[in-house]
């Protein structure tokens, strides 16, 4: 058990990150990482929801027919937004007014639901709920990686914290949208040249061997 | 003289320009990466895309003013704006098929993949939190969905032209296309400041 439990972990972490393996939820990905403390909340948001989600349609597995099994789930992942979209409300005003509609749109975030389909639904429920917990662990932590290149450049603070002994000048572009897609790029050319050469060299290895 | 004092007009260029739904707002990011290698497809994507977008966001207007809002149900609008979404996705699809065949062949095999589009929940949402009334409403997501169909026609455009070159390993498929819309988006900023909305 603690081996698969390890493997999962590893699995929705690193190998295949859904933002930068699978390309998945994107939209808020880019949207949100102007600062840190905004990307933060959205990946624990995020994390809460995919977790018990997945959790939900795992447990309600074999109860939901199979040709509605789309809108049933879009149902539970919008309840469970609903939760955190209230919780931000009540507790970060500030927070909630500049992540603005993200936080509703994780509705329509293609991680979840890509978990449940591809995980959820043929799994049992604590299982599906690790899975949906470390791949939102994996969102998060590429969300804080841009959102750190972004905010200490652009801003020059990192969660809100002024960095005053690192005077520069400011990049004002890594504050507007292009910057955003420029560094996911960059980050997906990174993995994509960690992992490709890898695969190549294990299966040579293995043809000599 | 409108809702919020500005012109619905300039909300329709601005929406297109200026905050266009891609290269500022970041929606509709899934289907825009993985549907943008060829410039046809694109094309009938981007169609679909705008006019689900006006449909829903006026059928969600008037059900977020004489429905929610007078029953007191904001709590529930998430999980009642993604219903109106899927049903009228549906119901145009059955539509289509009937009254437009010839259409239906063409936009038909989009239209499911519409319904987990950001892009179509998100003008939805925008429309909430600005406060527009009905006729920017229906301008905002005409714009927004034509906007979203010029950057992916572009896109797709881009990325035929340059098929067949050579790119650095591992920065050809999703890593080039990001970069190419960070460019994209770069040239859109030059617009910024012939129309505000926000």
């Amino acid at each position: 058990m603690t081996e698969r439990i390890r493997q999962v972990i590893s699995r929705n972490i690193w190998k295949e990150n859904q933002v930068l393996r699978q390309i998945l939820g994107i939209c808020s990905a880019l949207a949100v990482t102007n600062l840190m403390t905004n990307s933060l909340v959205m990946g624990v948001g995020l994390t809460f929801v995919t977790a018990f989600s997945s959790l939900t349609i795992s447990l309600l597995r074999n109860l939901i027919p199979h040709r509605i099994r789309m809108i049933v789930q879009t149902l539970i992942i919008a309840s469970y937004v609903i939760f955190v979209d209230i919780f931000i409300k009540a507790n970060m005003p500030e927070i909630s007014k500049s992540l603005g509609p993200y936080v509703a749109l994780i509705i329509t975030n293609c991680i979840i639901m890509g978990r449940a389909e591809a995980y959820a639904q043929k799994n049992p429920p604590i299982p599906s709920m690790l899975d949906g917990f470390f791949a939102g662990v994996g969102y998060t932590i590429v969300l804080l990686i841009i959102a750190f290149f972004r905010e200490f450049l652009g801003f020059g603070t990192i969660f809100g914290y002024d960095i005053s002994f690192a005077s520069f000048e400011l990049w004002t572009i890594m504050v507007m949208p292009p910057a955003a897609f420029f560094l996911i790029g960059t980050l997906i050319w990174i993995t994509s040249n960690i992992f490709a050469p890898k695969n190549t060299k294990k299966s040579e290895t293995g043809r000599k061997g | 003289m409108f809702g919020n004092g500005i012109n619905p007009f300039v909300i329709f260029f601005a929406s297109i320009l200026t905050s266009n739904m891609i290269l500022s707002n970041f929606l509709g990011m899934c289907s825009y990466i993985s549907i943008s290698s060829e410039y046809k497809t694109a094309s009938g994507l981007g169609k679909s895309v705008t006019l689900v977008m006006v449909i829903t966001n006026m059928i969600n207007y008037l059900v977020y003013k004489f429905l929610i809002v007078p029953l007191g149900l904001e709590y529930l609008r998430y999980i009642i704006f993604i219903m109106v979404i899927a049903a009228t996705v549906q119901v145009m699809e059955l539509a289509m098929d009937r009254f437009l065949p010839d259409l239906h062949v063409k936009l038909g095999i989009f239209l499911p993949l519409i319904t987990v589009n950001c892009a179509i929940l998100g003008t939805t949402l925008f429309i909430i939190i600005r406060d527009y009334d009905f006729l920017q409403s229906v301008l905002f997501g005409l714009g927004s969905g034509l906007g979203w169909w010029l950057a992916i026609s572009a896109l797709a455009a881009i990325r035929e032209k340059m098929a067949k070159n050579k790119l650095p390993k591992g920065l050809a498929g999703p890593g080039i296309t990001f970069i190419i819309t960070g460019i994209m988006a770069l040239a859109f900023i030059g617009f910024s400041g012939i129309f505000t909305i926000t």
